[in-house]
């Protein structure tokens, strides 16, 4: 089975009955086997006239209740972006799927890259909270889709699954849990009528309950920052606490939502972090490295935002130095600069010739 | 480290490598019980433009899916053959279209020189089936996936109608196969 397949049997998994997309290479296969499955199990699929269009068909669609998700490659991430932001301010679940291609721009359509990691997460202006994914296998591909899902239900946020060209068209083996094994997360609904129901009150764990619209509880959705109504306002105290409550939904939250995966670091003296497909060459070389006698171990970001800044820096507190592979010019080279505070060497190794990093690249920069 | 075989298969867009990279690392993986992944790298045309597609077989995880010590290389283009030859390891097997491919590159290669087409075009009577002619000579040759397994995979993966054509493809393959070996 292909990244992508797992991608779309991870979403129906999770309860998925609504997508609506543009295609577009490499996500194409996602918006394909949906357009076949979500009929046959009453879903709907709508390829819309665009991506902007498409993001939009995905808010109304959540906040009717149904999860909702789209798929999506470079520039059509690009133009998703605004309607991102307003899933964000409005706090509705929502599953993007980017399937990272090289860029700027229509750039290298066929070909891996891994450029989108920091527009994942500020790709939408303003300061909203978004969570991020990047799966590096078939198998964790489905996994961390259901996993998306859930996340965007349980916090109303949208949740963006960082994919790559490699992970989503490699094919391999994979056996997939059965449906009792899968944990399904839904949205918290309203406990009060809906005369009472205030859509975006200040709880106690700072997510407020969500109504499905057409279930009798009316109100206001707006992009505009709003009081617990929903409506407009520019009283600065209603402003400030609301956006300050959706960007602490998340930090409250991180160590739920962090997610990383260790190889080899108990000993280890130097440090890898690694994500996506890279981490895949990363694995391999660190085994060939042990194989020599380097003693080095692997980090693996499964969750890239929030960033695991504490994993980091408790390896910067242990390693002598962290290399840092990745395709595109050191975006997360940079935040494991930030989180190592110059306890450690940070060593970037950057490609964007649409080549992936070679285990023997990684190797190379292990042995100087 | 454990047993690892890389195979290449190279070309140009639209001669159906990457269905036959599937159906190769299906057949070991599924119905051989090994473990193996299928990439592919191909430019933006739908046809034409230099398209491979890399198959890894191993008996344990595989990590990096992509093909740096070639065990086999199929190059159905020159162009493929002069690109790619230098990954292809000591002694590896390398397969051409000898209808497309005339120069061969130096180096110690056990070099098969096979009308790949013209077997498709005269003996399964569509040069369409080239790549699956090209499977069951690679199948042959590499030992590295069961007969039954690939004509299982073929199976599940052709386009529905053509199964019979194709597997008629794949047998005739195997038995240019047989006789390259057999020469040797």
């Amino acid at each position: 089975m292909q990244g992508n397949e797992a991608c779309a049997e991870g979403a129906l998994a999770a309860g998925l009955s609504f997508f609506a997309g543009y295609p577009i290479t490499p996500s194409s296969e996602i918006a394909e086997i949906l357009s076949q499955r979500l009929p046959r199990i009453g879903g709907r699929f709508i390829q819309m006239e665009d991506e902007i269009a498409s993001m939009g068909a995905v808010i109304g669609a959540s906040l009717v209740g149904v999860k909702a998700m789209t798929a999506t490659s470079g520039p059509g991430f690009s133009l998703k972006q605004e309607n991102i932001g307003y899933a964000a301010i409005a706090e509705i679940p929502c599953v993007i799927v980017n399937v990272m291609r090289g860029g700027p721009s229509t750039g290298l359509p066929t070909l891996p890259s891994q450029g989108d990691v920091m527009q994942a997460r500020w790709g939408s202006h303003g300061d909203h909270p978004v969570i991020v994914l990047a799966p590096y296998s078939v198998r964790e591909t489905f996994e961390l889709t259901v996993r998306a899902f859930n996340l965007a239900e349980q916090y109303r946020v949208p949740v963006i699954l960082l994919m790559d060209e490699i992970v989503g068209h490699v094919n391999e083996k994979v056996r997939l849990p059965h449906p009792s094994e899968i944990e399904i997360i839904d949205r918290q609904k309203p406990m009060v009528s809906p005369e009472d129901y205030l859509p975006y009150c200040q709880t106690e764990d700072d997510i407020p309950p969500m109504a499905n619209f057409g279930e009798g509880y009316r109100y206001h959705v707006t992009g505009l920052c709003h009081d617990e109504t929903g409506f407009p306002t520019n009283d600065p105290a209603k402003i400030n606490s609301l956006l300050r409550r959706i960007n602490r939904k998340i930090e409250r939250y991180r160590d739920d939502i962090i997610e990383v995966a260790e190889l080899e670091l108990g000993d280890a003296e130097i440090g890898v972090v690694a994500y996506g497909s890279t981490a895949r060459s990363a694995r391999r070389a660190v085994i060939m490295a042990r194989e020599e006698g380097i003693k080095v171990g692997l980090l693996r970001p499964v969750t890239l935002w929030p960033f695991p800044e504490e994993q980091v820096t408790k390896l910067a507190d242990q390693v002598k130095r962290i290399i840092v592979p990745e395709m595109n010019l050191g975006q997360v080279a940079q935040l494991v600069k930030c989180s190592a505070e110059g306890k450690t060497k940070v060593v970037p190794l950057t490609r964007v010739d649409g080549e992936p990093i070679s285990p023997q690249q990684i190797l190379d920069l292990l042995k100087k | 480290m454990g047993f690892r075989y890389e195979v290449r298969l190279s070309g140009s867009g639209g001669q159906g490598l990457i269905l036959v990279g599937k159906v190769l690392a299906e057949a070991a993986a599924i119905y051989d019980d090994k473990n193996a992944t299928q990439s592919q790298s191909y430019g933006p045309e739908a046809r034409g433009g230099a398209s491979r597609s890399e198959v890894i077989i191993s008996d344990e995880d595989i990590d990096y899916p992509k093909a740096t010590n070639i065990d086999l290389l199929l190059a159905l283009t020159q162009e493929s053959c002069d690109k790619y030859y230098k990954d292809l390891k000591d002694g590896g097997i390398l397969l051409v279209d000898s209808e497309y491919v005339t120069q061969l590159p130096r180096g110690n290669f056990r070099n098969y020189k096979v009308p790949i087409s013209e077997i498709a075009r005269s003996q399964v009577g569509k040069v369409l089936v080239a790549n699956i002619v090209a499977l069951g000579i690679i199948t042959e040759l590499s030992g590295v996936v069961s007969r039954e397994a690939v004509e299982s995979a073929i199976l599940s993966r052709v386009p529905k109608g053509t199964e019979e054509l194709n597997l008629k493809a794949f047998r005739v393959g195997l038995e240019k196969g047989k006789a390259l070996k057999e020469k040797d």
